[in-house]
């Protein structure tokens, strides 16, 4: 295997939707690939932290600056207000009001204020986790409850869990396309599409689809929970010539081994092949994408 | 299956139900503004480094000249404030495409453009565009996943909510954090099981947990390939018979006794 030469990549794990099968892929490559990173950006919904159960974490807190007024200086000229683009300031009452859930953290209202009457503090949103499972670092994001934005999460952990990283890295992505997943894949070297096998599992790998081209990101799909008949998805990848790294069959022991947050490579060596091989396709694709890109 | 007069699909970046939803006809369209993105003239520019130093976003990098970032750059305005020689301007910017399907029925939805951030925005506009087109007073909304902006978007002002969960460790973690997310709102909550025989003591799990913790049960759906084979063919589970359809049915009925219970 080409291993070597992929040591210290990147390989984001993405889908359309929720459900797909991100993180039942994403821990058991890391599972079979034995010495690697996995980083759960999925920070409403972090899940791979249940099958890994790493031991010996550390938590950190997240924060991001929020403004914060001193009454006795504000004089109502509402300027803050007018600026903010996201309307998280308003001045009702005699009084300015901030929406701590909808600031954008850009800095603006304190830079302008001409009284300055507004200063920032730090509010924590929520934390990231890091510990060991086995010969795997696994580092988690997680968003708290009520938070509109877990986009400074998500920075900071690949930060934080990319520099000096010398092994593969697995980096399973919140579900969707929107700024979340563009943070996610931001620093990625290939990038793994999950896919249904139906109408709506073509659509949301379109969607995916686009994204990755936007960004210029080599990839490839794996066609999940695939049953006997038509596969829309399977269409769409042969029209669009996107490469199919493998397809996992619908499988009910799977699931339960799944649904139980067991890690199916350890548990038996049928799903063992299977991972080993969509690992040994991912790293043959990254490498051959990488030499004729480059 | 309730014939909603009125219903919405606000998963904006991956939306699905227009692709089943028997509207025949091509639905109006507008364009989506988000906010603005930031450019700098060249021209103009006298290299200060001002804005890519107070840019909070990183979206301003020096190569050869000043440029930002069209995906990164949220639109916040503070490169401008901070610019000594007005070399910045926010130029409009198409972040998506709202749908709106007018016939017995009025179906909202939208598309986010692809490397577009403001999803929770183009949320609340595609019931609001729902809400200035119908008279209905009764509405149906498919939110977002998650719990994040597009997910508090969908759930501001609705009545009732039904969780859709899945007999799975991750599933009931996910089924916790967003339960958590609606009470924040006072709402109403309702949750159902998806594919509840792939793991029935998961499913046991979240029974006891809805009972445990006062929120209404709204049943049980089981794992049915012909769900798949169904949207397949363009149609739902209650058009066709089957097992996951008839399940389907009783949800809904629970469901709305929950709302009608005033």
């Amino acid at each position: 295997m080409r291993a070597c030469t992929m040591a210290g990549k990147k390989i984001a794990i993405l889908s359309g939707k929720g459900g797909t099968g991100k993180t039942l892929i994403a821990v058991n490559l890391a599972a079979v690939a034995e010495k690697a990173a996995y980083i759960d950006c999925d920070v409403e919904e972090p899940n791979g932290r249940l099958f890994l159960r790493p031991t010996g974490v550390k938590e950190e807190q997240v924060t991001v600056k929020i403004p914060t007024v001193n009454n006795a200086l504000c004089n109502g000229c509402r300027k803050c207000v007018e600026f903010c683009a996201f309307s998280a300031l308003a001045y009702t009452n005699g009084k300015l009001l901030i929406f701590e859930e909808i600031c954008h953290s850009c800095g603006g209202c304190s830079l302008l204020c001409p009284q300055a009457a507004l200063s920032e503090k730090d509010k924590v949103i929520g934390h990231i986790e890091k510990g060991k499972s086995g010969s795997i670092d696994v580092s988690t994001g997680i968003l708290n409850i009520g938070e509109a934005s877990g986009i400074p999460i998500i920075s900071r952990l690949l930060k934080d869990s990319l520099s000096g990283q010398d092994s593969l890295s697995f980096i399973d992505c919140p579900p969707g396309s929107a700024c979340i997943v563009m943070e996610s894949i931001k620093d990625a070297d290939y990038c793994v599409l999950v896919a249904e096998p139906s109408i709506f599992g073509a659509h949301n790998l379109n969607m995916v689809y686009e994204l990755v081209k936007l960004f210029n990101k080599p990839f490839g799909a794996v066609l999940n929970k695939c049953i006997e008949g038509g596969n829309p998805s399977e269409d769409f990848c042969t029209e669009k010539g996107i490469k199919i790294l493998t397809k996992i069959p619908f499988d009910k022991e799977l699931g339960l081994l799944n649904s139980n947050a067991e890690i199916a490579a350890k548990k038996d060596i049928k799903y063992n092949r299977i991972f080993t091989n969509l690992l040994y396709n991912i790293l043959e694709e990254a490498s051959y994408q990488a030499t004729t890109n480059s | 299956m309730s014939q909603a007069k009125a219903y919405a699909d606000c998963d904006v970046d991956a939306p699905n139900l227009h692709l089943i939803s028997h509207q025949d006809a091509v639905p109006a369209k507008a364009d989506y503004y988000g906010l603005p993105k930031a450019s700098i003239d060249p021209q103009v520019c006298i290299e200060c480094d001002e804005c890519r130093q107070k840019c909070r976003f990183d979206a301003i990098a020096y190569k050869d000249i000043y440029k930002v970032d069209y995906f990164a750059c949220e639109g916040c305005g503070v490169c401008k404030l901070v610019c000594p020689v007005e070399a910045i301007t926010l130029l409009p910017s198409i972040a998506g495409e709202l749908m709106l399907y007018k016939n017995e029925q009025v179906f909202s939805t939208a598309q986010l453009k692809m490397g577009s951030g403001t999803s929770g925005l183009l949320v609340s506009r595609v019931k609001k565009q729902l809400r200035d087109n119908s008279n209905a007073d009764f509405a149906i909304i498919d939110g977002s996943p998650g719990i994040g902006c597009p997910v508090i978007a969908s759930l501001s002002g609705v009545d009732t909510v039904l969780i859709v969960a899945e007999p799975t460790l991750s599933g009931i973690s996910d089924m916790e954090r967003i339960i958590k997310t609606a009470k924040g709102f006072g709402v109403k909550i309702a949750v159902c099981v998806n594919k509840y025989d792939t793991n029935l003591e998961h499913t046991k799990r979240i029974e006891r947990y809805c009972l445990n913790n006062g929120l209404s049960y709204a049943g049980r759906i089981p794992f049915d390939k012909n769900a798949v084979l169904a949207i397949n063919n363009n149609k739902t589970i209650v058009d066709i018979v089957c097992a996951s359809g008839i399940a389907a049915k009783r949800v809904y009925n629970r469901v709305m006794e929950l709302l009608l219970a005033g």
